[in-house]
């Protein structure tokens, strides 16, 4: 899938901060590495010197308060927007002339912090076009309902059903996507993201808007999903209970900067971070 | 369970265009049987293939309007191109080949070639920027067409094709013959276009429109429309699905242009203006925005209706009742459709302010 070679997996490569990478990946190069990453708007430094590293298998979490440049980070990640200074390597491989479609070609996936999902289409075509480039058919195949058009349909149907399983909207498959309350507009939206098959997983405020059962069996779902595909798992997130309860490391953004990152033990009491996002208790 | 629901969505998507089928065929046999048994007059005759010619332009126009959300002001253009390239090759072609219908298939082919070629050249370069530049090229592109056109010489002799900017300049020889004329247009064309035809066509651009919108590369016309920036992130890319669709409408545009030019014995450029253009887009929204059925049936009214008024001795009238009934159809189907359309418009435009990633 990568156009470039994977890197030995025993290979150890230098990282900002090994320990916070879980026991299980340490022999094993970072799924993603920031170096000294930055923006501006004009005059606005959004995100400044972001350095993170982040572990094959880790669920990880960026925190910080409203306007810190959390969601900036992703559009980084994601080159909606291109970075200013900085690198950013996936796998190892830098991602500097990759644009938004072949950073998830190269296997990143992400979810809205608004959602953005095919509101006029149904569930299932909105995983089947997660699944869009591994459908291989092409254009008059799909004109001429050629052999390939219906094995095709059929594989990515089933493969769609399977993964609406995982949040068991399988029931759902025939409605707008539009039409869905909020709670599972979100859980599609992540289920979409996962139809493109990526190592990396970017979830932007996914709890945002559940109550507390559904932010509870959100955080089931993740760490299932995490286990299943054995993907990387960074998400966003204000709902401290679900950050503390499944991130294995955290780092923490205020202003553009890393103030600190840590285990979720280590921030909870970190002084830095009670002072300027804990400390004033959940807002978002 | 999930296998029986997609059997019944896929007989209920395939349904809805057997429908769109089973309607043109029904039309076509009405009328054959109205002329066999001499209830139409000649003048309404005379309608029936420009009529298909509309349809298969407002069909294929939906699929860049509807389906891919992008404003096309240029339609005409490429209806042009392949009126007078089907033209061209029609009149080559009447010495070697026999059997018009065949000139006629060739002929659609040809123009559908160079509509496609057109689009391609207008869409490569817009379709790659973000924003409504589509509509100001298609226009632009439009007028130039017509304009070349209004100033190209093409004839015909044993050497082969010759172009030229006056009719002197061909030099033809003694055995040639002037196809396309200046200002004059396209002359002293063999009519070769026929209602069957026109109605093959008709079917060929449902099959092509309609299965295309129900497989993996319409999905993502879709959702390119839906959400642009969520497009990409699943990793679909916008110029290559845009481009598909822009490019399978034109090349539909050509062969309904073949087939337009060689159902008269002269063409003018100038019939292929804005006006035309805009025509058709006034068919594909009060049609329905993505509904290839009320393409068909608005097409197919729509351009009927003011000839039909024509016969009825009311011709002080005819565009009063023309516009009157255009009211009441989009006051019918204003509810969903012009809202959706205007909403786009808005999403749009919020989009290209914004334009940011939340
Ligand atoms: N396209 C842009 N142009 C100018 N400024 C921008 C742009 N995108 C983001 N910003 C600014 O960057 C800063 C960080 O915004 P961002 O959306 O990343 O915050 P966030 O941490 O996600 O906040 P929240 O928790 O509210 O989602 C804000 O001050 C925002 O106004
Ligand atoms: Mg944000």
């Amino acid at each position: 899938m990568s156009t470039q070679p994977r890197r030995e997996p025993t290979r150890l490569v230098p990282v900002p901060n090994p320990n916070k990478i879980p026991e299980r990946d340490v022999d094993k190069s970072p799924i993603l590495e920031c170096r000294h990453l930055g923006i501006d708007f004009g005059g606005l430094t959004a995100v400044k010197d972001f350095n993170m590293a982040i572990g094959r298998t880790e669920i990880a979490g960026l925190i910080g308060p409203n306007g810190a440049g959390k969601t900036t980070v992703f559009n980084l990640l994601t080159k909606v927007y291109q970075p200013t200074r900085g690198t950013i390597l996936l796998d190892g491989m830098d991602t500097n002339s990759m644009n938004t479609v072949q950073v998830n070609k190269a296997g990143i996936a992400r979810t809205f912090q608004n959602i953005r999902l095919f509101d006029n289409l149904t569930v299932e075509d909105n995983v089947k076009l997660g699944l869009h480039n591994h459908i291989s058919y092409g254009m008059w195949s799909g004109i001429f309902r050629l052999p390939s058009y219906w094995r095709e349909e059929k594989v990515a149907h089933d493969r769609a059903m399977e993964l609406l399983s995982i949040f068991d909207m399988g029931y759902l498959a025939k409605f707008k996507a539009g039409s869905l309350p909020y709670g599972a507009q979100r859980k599609l939206e992540i289920v979409r993201a996962l139809a493109t098959n990526p190592s990396l997983l970017l979830l932007d405020e996914p709890a945002a808007g559940m109550n507390p059962s559904e932010t509870a069996e959100l955080m089931d779902n993740i760490v299932k999903i995490r286990d299943m595909f054995g993907i990387a798992i960074l998400l966003i997130e204000h709902d401290m209970n679900l950050v503390m309860g499944i991130c294995e490391g955290i780092a923490v953004l205020n202003f553009g900067q890393i103030i600190a990152k840590g285990t979720p033990d280590e921030i909870k009491n970190d002084p830095a971070v009670i002072e300027a996002y804990l400390g004033k208790k959940k807002e978002g | 369970m999930s296998l029986k629901q997609s059997g019944r969505r896929l007989s209920k998507q395939s349904l809805n265009g057997f429908i769109n089928y089973g309607i043109v065929i029904v039309a076509y046999l009405v009328v054959q049987l109205m002329i066999s048994q001499g209830l139409m007059s000649n003048s309404l005759q005379s309608l029936l293939v420009p009529v298909c010619c509309y349809v298969v332009m407002a069909v294929s126009l939906n699929l860049v309007v509807g389906v891919s959300g992008e404003l096309s002001l240029g339609h005409a253009g490429f209806m042009s191109l392949g009126a007078f390239s089907g033209i061209i090759v029609s009149v080559t072609l009447q010495s070697v080949i026999d059997l018009a219908p065949l000139r006629l298939f060739i002929s659609m082919v040809v123009g559908a070639l160079v509509g496609g070629i057109g689009g391609v050249i207008v869409g490569v370069p817009v379709l790659r920027l973000r924003g409504d530049y589509l509509a100001i090229v298609t226009l632009a592109f439009g007028e130039i067409i017509k304009n070349v056109i209004m100033v190209l010489y093409v004839g015909v002799d044993e050497n082969g094709l010759h172009f030229a900017t006056s009719e002197a300049g061909l030099n033809l020889t003694e055995a040639g013959t002037a196809i396309v004329k200046g200002p004059m247009g396209a002359v002293g064309v063999v009519k070769v276009s026929t209602f069957t035809a026109g109605i093959l066509l008709v079917l060929f651009t449902l099959l092509i429109v309609q299965n295309m919108v129900h497989s993996r590369s319409g999905r993502a016309i879709l959702a390119l429309r839906d959400n642009r920036i969520a497009a990409e992130s699943v990793g679909i890319s916008v110029t290559k699905y845009k481009l598909m669709a822009f490019v399978t409408s034109a090349a539909l545009a050509g062969a309904a242009g073949a087939l337009f030019g060689l159902n008269y014995s002269s063409t003018l450029a100038s019939r292929f203006d804005f006006n035309t253009s805009i025509l058709i887009l006034v068919f594909v929204v009060l049609g329905g925005l993505g509904n290839i059925r009320g393409s068909i049936i608005a097409a197919a009214l729509l351009y009927i209706l003011p000839e039909m008024l024509r016969n009825f001795d009311v011709s002080k009238y005819r565009m009063l009742i023309y516009a009157i009934i255009l009211i009441l159809v989009m006051l019918a189907t204003n509810n969903p459709t012009i809202r959706n359309f205007f909403l786009q418009l808005r999403q749009q435009a919020q989009e290209r302010k914004g334009g940011q990633a939340q």
